[in-house]
């Protein structure tokens, strides 16, 4: 599928990092670009219901699994989105960390303290009264401001964009289009430092979990306290 | 090639390997009783067809004809639900498994590989890490103390084990500077046998670390604690009956062969033979596709029936011997590895 | 996969990803369960990993992924003490349910 939109015959990219790299392009047969635009297109519009279709599940469904497994489904679809998007790395790296770790350790929880149906008792008056307002303002700000800046109209970005993202890749020698070695060297070299301490909060993170979660002696758990009602 | 070809070529790959994968899952079945059965000094089945060839026919009508039972108190969406992610999660890794040399078909579609991928270790790794949901939904939507303490070991099994697991492979994707399966093992093809991961390129203790961890991801023994029968009566398929048992049983050993296929792929070359690229190929291009693939289908049932053999000898572990066995000694004799090996690429 | 010739307007996927944000907010706001509220808060976190790689496909900056890649790993380190704190939290109260956990001291 090696297929590109319409573009001109050559094109100068400017990368941010302020190299220039020239790509000239072969000219493709006419059929071709068609496929690949469909492609991404119904993948879209599938894998965008799904997620919208998933984060509203998980608000309406009661019981904490069902809303697990909901979101289980929006971060396995968003995998599907940043493969749209080139990011084939933080495709899988979303599915093993979040949908096959993260989420497994909520279904795990919930399994384990048996947690039951929520009680429905419509929250605090504060979150109605500021908080829903204000969740339609922040959505009705961010959508004005995307579609000002980005525009709705797909004929902005869309081939020029394609072509830009062959340069690049030119540039890189990379043929079968990997991101993964650009990532690791900006990952492992400049970023270093970074890494590094992430590596240490996690440690943390799970000595705090594991202290955190220790039963301590002669403590009664109030879970059997209460076990008969 | 349009969208439209694309999509019914597609298909029809997607058919056929399933149907051919479905099949091996059946015949390792076989394989499996009839190997247990000699090592413990019986025949094995051996009345349904020639030395019971016909028998998992046979055992598939069985399951398809028992009753359906769904007890009252379980949960039935995710009850159902269960069995279908433990079988689609099993079948779906082998779409980025390549079987045979890289085989230009008409429109210059790959006819040994579903879709080649360049991170298709990655995508493995990711579907294998989905799977635990249908162990876990199984044993909780069950609504039964044996099926929710199967499932809750085995969630934690197969969490932990992973971990080696990935560790175990990080060596190879050094030595290959790729995460593309097919690079990895046209890297190995060089010298055959001797450029083998697991011998030229030093990474035995990874292919011991792997072929253990496998075994926990898979359920088996010596570590099929989740379905320990003499303990949790089965673990998290208590409840269920006919097809939705055989699905989870389906599951289990299409694992198997995935596992094989994959440990074939990275240790020992994949589909190449033992002499690799030494003696030249052969100048048919028929002969050298079937060829390809006659070493592929050899290795992985060399592995299969290492898995019988080993379930067939080697006791069970108690629980806590699993966990401190995964975490104190695999895991730090993986992270071993990969410092030794990165240490090793480096001043060769 | 990045071969795919991009028709697809890059606002779209801002645009989910802003809806997804803001089904999290209402999530935060809306559900009663401390497990479902902390998946509330998951929900955001990809939302906002969903505008991170499209703003670096956009701008061809790896940088951006390795942003969303940071961001994994400080969500599944605050998974692990959340749900160790949920679960100590049940311990002591046997409940998960938001309104009732109002107290300091029991």
């Amino acid at each position: 599928m090696a297929e590109r939109a319409l573009a001109p015959k050559a094109i100068v990219v400017y990368l941010p990092t302020g190299r220039c790299v020239e790509h000239r392009l072969q000219p493709t047969d006419a059929a071709a670009p068609k496929n690949g635009e469909l492609m991404h297109l119904i993948l879209f519009l599938i894998f965008a219901g799904l997620c919208l279709a998933g984060a509203i599940n998980l608000l309406l469904q009661s019981h904490p699994i069902n809303s697990a497994l909901s979101l289980i489904v929006v971060m396995s679809s968003l995998a599907v989105l940043y493969l749209l998007l080139g990011a084939e790395f933080l495709a899988i790296a979303q599915i093993i960390v979040y949908a096959g770790a993260i989420m497994v350790l909520f279904v795990f929880v919930v399994m384990l303290l048996n947690a039951g149906r929520e009680d429905r008792t419509m929250g605090s008056r504060a979150a109605k009264l500021i908080g829903f307002p204000a969740v339609a303002v922040l959505m009705a700000l961010l959508a004005t401001v995307i579609v000002r800046i980005q525009g709705l109209g797909a004929a902005q970005l869309g081939a020029g964009l394609a072509a830009a993202q062959t340069a690049v890749e030119t540039a890189a020698g990379a043929q079968d289009t990997s991101n993964l070695a650009q990532l690791s060297q900006v990952l492992f070299h400049e970023l270093l430092l970074p890494f590094e301490v992430t590596s240490v909060l996690i440690l943390i993170a799970i000595l705090g979990a594991v202290v955190l979660a220790r039963k301590t002696e002669g403590d009664e758990p109030a879970v059997e306290r209460t076990a008969a009602k | 090639m349009t969208l439209l070809q694309f999509f019914l070529w597609s298909v029809v790959k997607v058919a056929v390997v399933t149907v051919i994968l479905l099949m091996g899952v059946a015949y390792t079945v076989l394989l499996e009783r009839k190997l247990v059965g000699r090592i413990q000094n019986r025949w094995g089945p051996s009345r349904v067809g020639p030395f019971g060839m016909l028998q998992p026919l046979v055992d598939g009508a069985k399951n398809f004809l028992k009753e359906d039972l769904i007890p009252t108190a379980v949960y039935r969406p995710l009850y159902l639900l269960a069995p279908i992610i433990s079988l689609t999660c099993a079948l779906v890794s082998i779409a980025v498994i390549p079987f045979g040399e890289p085989n230009a078909g008409p429109h210059g579609l790959d006819l040994f590989e579903i879709s080649n991928i360049n991170v298709g270790l990655l995508v493995i790794l990711g579907i294998t890490s989905i799977g635990v949901y249908g162990v876990a939904l199984a044993g909780w939507s069950s609504n039964n103390k044996y099926s929710l303490l199967g499932s809750l070991r085995s969630s934690a099994q197969l969490i932990s084990y992973e971990l080696a697991l990935g560790l175990s492979l990080v060596g190879i994707v050094l030595r290959a500077g790729s995460l593309n399966l097919r690079v990895i093992v046209e890297q190995q093809a060089e010298k055959g046998i001797a450029t083998w991961n697991i011998f030229g390129g030093l990474q035995f203790i990874a292919f011991f670390i792997y072929l253990t961890a496998a075994y926990a991801e898979t359920n088996r023994s010596p570590f099929d604690l989740p379905e320990a029968e003499s303990e949790l009566t089965g673990g998290y398929h208590t409840e269920y009956s006919s097809m939705k048992f055989a699905m989870f049983f389906m599951a289990e050993y299409a694992n198997m062969i995935t596992v094989g296929c994959v440990a074939t792929l990275l240790f020992l070359g994949g589909w190449t033979s033992p002499w690799g690229n030494l003696l030249g190929p052969v100048e048919n291009n028929l002969v050298n596709a079937l060829l390809s693939i006659f070493w592929f289908v050899a290795k992985v049932f060399c592995f299969l029936f290492l898995y019988v053999w080993v379930r067939g000898t080697l006791p069970r572990f108690r629980y806590d011997q699993l966990m401190n066995f995964g975490w104190r000694y695999l895991m730090p004799l993986a992270i071993l590895n990969i410092v030794g090996t990165s240490l090793w690429l480096a001043y060769r | 996969m990045s071969a795919l010739a991009h028709e697809v307007p890059l606002a779209w996927y801002l645009l989910l990803s802003a809806a997804l944000f803001a089904l999290g907010v209402v999530g935060f706001l809306v559900k009663r369960n401390l497990i479902t509220v902390f998946m509330s808060i998951e929900l955001m976190l990809n939302a906002v990993n969903l505008s991170f790689v499209t703003f670096a496909y956009q701008w061809h900056a790896v940088k951006g992924q390795i942003f969303v890649f940071f961001v994994m790993m400080v969500a599944a380190a605050e998974s692990a003490v959340g749900l160790a704190i949920i679960i100590a939290v049940f311990r002591a109260r046997a409940t998960l349910a938001v309104d009732r956990i109002d107290l300091m001291k029991l």
